[in-house]
């Protein structure tokens, strides 16, 4: 099926490079210099707001 | 107004489904015709009497909504118990086949219970726990009250509406014989809408989020409810025969449906029973050992490792069948690439504790939650191991197979669903600490054990079955008959029912602590209020 070879080839080459470069792209993005104090920031937001929601900003 | 139009349409579905009863073909959509038409009628009349009553008009956002999550962690206790009872049953049935009695023939044999115990763990405890502690944990990290109003109370109702459908349905023979896929065409529909009713309320809450950053936890929840979506529709594409009965026929047929069914298969391993479980490791093991993950930087890359690998992984399920050799080599490749991600995720649920480790000897709850994360990471070792072809031909179609489920199903989902239980329950209802510790520790040892009785038994009647059925004689014949391994395996079978029997007392005791709890523990109030008229600082 002409269909099929298609999708077939798209997924071993262009799909796949992109794919690997996205991951890649994320391991960068993960250990950029500097996002040391951002990640801390997030890792730690499940110790605020235990008990009830952050006031907004019309309250 | 919207009352009248909820009241239109219930009335409408109220009387189709008793004209569908009229109608049925089998006995399974008949049942199931009945039971939609109670839940909607008697819904006509719940929303009936609360037509033209004054409505309290604002929303109240200075509180989480927290009542699906409680009616959630009664569920899953509940269906927890209901599940691991079935399993043991049926262990049992297989190694004293007189208890598949003749008067319930055709209802209660193994056949029909086993699909039963499958759905009850995995969908029934395993989903509404899914469900409960993502709505706790999107709120808690959002800093949002959940979006949709009464939405999530939908999630909850309709979700369980097809857990109950689902297991009538197998007992009465509805089912489309798809592993893990089991219920008919109309069943499927429902949880369809359900489930982008859950999406909807879990993405509104993060759209409506107070925290810039949106937590790791969730980003695995939303992985598991996207994924699953996609999951379900496709493996479920289906042409009904009749729309008078439960029977339909599948769109693909041959290879193709064996490869989308394993496909689904092996990623609702991944997405439901990983990528979710997941969401919570990454909340409750940070929360009660009360410091951050070890690594955020890891658990960024551990999210999309895992997203982009597990998704090849279903070929596995189909060696030296019909399918190309290339995409079951690529379903083993991916299998042990695996590893990497998995391992990476155990490494940092673990790490959390470090220079914490002294309060896994006083606290049990922690112990449950990262003997979870051990077990994780025995599966996630056990599983790509089984997926190379060599070892595959051994362990294929034995009790191997049941026994990497089983350590995976009852070691990780199993006891880090218990730990959250533990963790949730003095915080929902508002008490100062559990019933009992010691009882949770018995819960522990008792399951702990009963995994350990139930995971060797395997590994030995596996292997063993496996070696049986490829014995040959000097002239190429085969040694054993089929029924030669059966008599063998009576033992393990025997030893395998009694792990699974310490297990469902370490959950019948479970629910008993959870039960005094929000009976008898000490309650929050004292020490809440007098924190409310403090002023904030």
């Amino acid at each position: 099926m002409d269909h099929y070879s298609a999708l077939r080839h798209f997924a071993d080459s262009w799909g796949l490079l992109a794919m690997f470069v996205f991951f890649l792209g994320v391991i960068v993005w993960a250990f950029r210099p500097g996002s040391r104090k951002e990640h801390h920031n997030a890792a730690t937001i499940l110790f605020r707001n235990e008990d009830k929601p952050a006031p907004s900003e019309q309250d | 107004m919207i009352n009248y139009i909820k009241l239109l349409v219930l009335a409408v579905i109220a009387v189709f489904a008793l004209i569908a009863a009229n109608y049925a073909r089998d006995v399974a959509y008949m049942v199931h015709a009945i039971l939609i038409f109670v839940v909607a009628s008697g819904l006509f009349l719940w929303v009936l009497r609360q037509t033209d009553e004054t409505v309290p008009v604002k929303v109240l956002q200075t509180s989480y909504m927290d009542g699906p999550v409680r009616a959630g962690v009664i569920a899953t206790a509940g269906w927890g118990v209901v599940g691991f009872l079935a399993g043991t049953f049926i262990a049992a049935q297989l190694a004293f086949p007189a208890l598949n009695f003749d008067w319930a023939h055709g209802y209660m044999n193994f056949g029909r219970l086993r699909p039963l115990h499958t759905s009850a763990v995995i969908f029934a405890f395993g989903g509404n726990a899914l469900i409960a502690t993502s709505f706790y944990v999107v709120q808690r990290t959002s800093a949002a009250r959940l979006w949709g109003g009464n939405a999530a109370w939908f999630v909850f109702w309709g979700y369980n509406l097809f857990i109950v459908l689902a297991a009538t349905g197998y007992v009465l023979g509805g089912t489309q014989s798809k592993e893990y896929a089991e219920p008919e065409w109309y069943v499927d529909l429902w949880l369809t809408i359900v489930w982008l009713v859950y999406l909807a309320v879990f993405v509104g809450t993060i759209v409506k989020r107070k925290e810039p950053h949106i937590y790791v936890a969730n980003w695995f929840y939303l992985s598991f409810i996207i994924t699953v979506a996609l999951l379900h529709v496709f493996n479920n594409l289906s042409i009904p025969v009749s729309i008078w009965g439960s029977k339909s026929v599948q769109v693909f047929s041959g290879v193709q449906d064996a490869m989308t069914q394993w496909w689904y298969g092996h990623n609702a391993v991944g997405f439901f029973l990983t990528a979710g479980f997941l969401g919570m490791m990454y909340y409750f093991i940070p929360k009660q050992a009360d410091r951050p993950v070890f690594s955020y930087k890891l658990s960024i890359i551990h999210f999309w490792a895992l997203i982009f690998i597990y998704i090849w992984a279903g070929p596995h399920h189909l060696h030296y069948t019909a399918l190309p050799d290339w995409a079951s080599t690529l379903g083993m490749v991916f299998s042990i690439v695996l590893w990497m991600p998995s391992w990476g995720g155990m490494i940092n649920g673990l790490m959390t504790l470090s220079g914490a480790w002294d309060k896994l000897r006083t606290d049990p709850i922690l112990r449950m939650l990262v003997i979870s994360v051990g077990f994780y990471g025995m599966s996630t070792f056990e599983g790509p191991m089984m997926s190379i072809r060599a070892v595959n031909s051994l362990s294929h179609y034995t009790d191997w197979t049941i026994g990497h489920v089983h350590s995976g199903a009852l070691g990780w989902n199993g006891m880090i669903t218990f730990g959250a239980l533990y963790f949730l329950v003095p915080k929902l209802w508002n008490r100062q600490n559990l019933y009992s510790l010691s009882l949770v520790s018995w819960h522990f040892w008792l399951a702990t054990i009963g995994i350990v009785l139930y995971a060797a038994s395997m590994w030995v009647t596996g292997i063993m079955e496996g070696l049986m059925w490829r014995e040959v004689d000097a002239n190429g014949f085969l040694v054993n008959s089929f029924a030669d391994t059966v008599s063998a395996k009576f033992p393990m079978y025997v030893v395998r029912a009694l792990g699974g029997l310490l297990y469902v007392a370490g959950g019948i005791i479970m629910c008993y602590n959870l039960w005094m709890t929000v009976k008898r523990a000490p309650a929050l109030e004292a020490a809440a209020a007098t924190a409310h008229a403090t002023p904030a600082e």
